[in-house]
């Protein structure tokens, strides 16, 4: 009987820790998810005299990658990136996170352009405002402007045919 | 001797390189440490103040005051301005959270989500010092009186 509550203890303990250990600590859990998406306008990469508005995007599901050229990671999912953008079931866009035009470029025209077009969020200001805390990070944003998901570090195929593809064609199916 | 230990401690340091190297998370090439300069003194200790009671994102055991990454020096900046602006401390709690969640606070809230936070250490004690108390008493408990047949038993037996 005791040696029941001693081991039925130290499994519980066992379980407590496993699980433990398949946590991630740097996932911390964004309070966007299902808020509007913050406003922002900010000049295109390519175009520094266009601008973008989150705006124009209402209506429509659409991804927002955050990136810069000085991010090894970046590097490491841009394949999942480029396969999800082909995929075309929503408009992938660059959020080029603190980095340098003549750096960024220069890294697309290397690496293959994915998105869209990027916008160039020059100090991270509104990087911020979307609580990014490390690049990449990934957004799905529905056709209400609102967040419905955020994945933090690189995309995954898994990620991306498991949780993002089919979100999408759901977010897009429901309107 | 010292040399040795010298190499040692290279070895070491190599090792956990390694081991840490690919965790690293992204993050910009560290830049050159722009300590708090503010032309207000205070202005500069609310500003480190607060910044002590939030975590820093990229390096998550330590605080905002303490962390030299890119995004704790813009965070650090972050809340210069506010605070300049005329913010209150709770304005800029409210704007940390409403970005990162309740996670970058080191007094975290008590609700629903953080009850067992709360409450865990002292539910802990509770049940250490009941069990401890139950041992003990069962301890304190008097031997079991011997009957007068045991006891005449036992006294054969002892003779």
């Amino acid at each position: 009987m005791r040696l029941a509550w001693v081991v039925g203890a130290f499994v519980a303990l066992v379980v407590l820790l496993a699980v433990g250990l398949t946590l991630n600590p740097r996932e911390v859990p964004s309070p966007l998810i299902g808020k509007p998406a913050p406003a922002f306008e900010l000049p295109l990469l390519h175009a520094p005299e266009k601008t973008f508005s989150q705006k124009d995007m209402l209506g429509k599901v659409w991804v927002m990658n955050v990136w810069a050229s000085w991010c090894p990671p970046c590097l490491v999912e841009h394949p999942v990136v480029t396969a999800l953008a082909k995929s075309g079931l929503a408009p992938v866009i660059g959020m080029n996170y603190k980095d340098a035009r003549e750096d960024a470029l220069p890294w697309l025209k290397r690496n293959g352009d994915p998105f869209q077009f990027s916008v160039y969020d020059e100090k991270g200001r509104i990087a911020m405002d979307y609580g990014v805390y490390g690049v990449p990070e990934t957004y799905v944003i529905d056709a209400k402007g609102v967040i419905r998901f955020k994945h933090i570090g690189p995309l995954t195929p898994e990620v991306q045919v498991k949780k993002i593809e089919p979100l999408i064609k759901e977010l897009s199916r429901g309107g | 001797m010292g040399a040795r230990r010298g190499i040692a401690a290279r070895i070491v340091a190599a090792l956990v390189l390694a081991v840490l190297g690919p965790l690293a998370w992204a993050q910009q090439p560290a830049q050159p440490a722009p300590r708090g300069t503010a032309e207000d003194p205070a202005l500069e200790k609310r500003v480190t103040g607060l910044a002590h009671e939030l975590r820093c994102l990229v390096c998550q055991n330590q605080s905002l005051a303490e962390s030299n990454a890119p995004l704790a020096v813009d965070l650090r900046n972050q809340i210069r301005e506010q605070l300049a602006k005329g913010a209150s401390e709770g304005d800029v709690r409210e704007f940390m959270v409403a970005r990162y969640g309740d996670f970058v606070l080191y007094n975290p809230p008590l609700k629903a989500s953080t009850v067992a936070l709360w409450v865990g250490p002292f539910v802990l004690l509770v049940a250490g010092a009941w069990f401890l108390w139950r041992r003990l008493a069962r301890r304190r408990e008097p031997e079991p009186a011997l009957s007068e047949a045991q006891r005449s038993r036992a006294a054969k037996l002892l003779e």
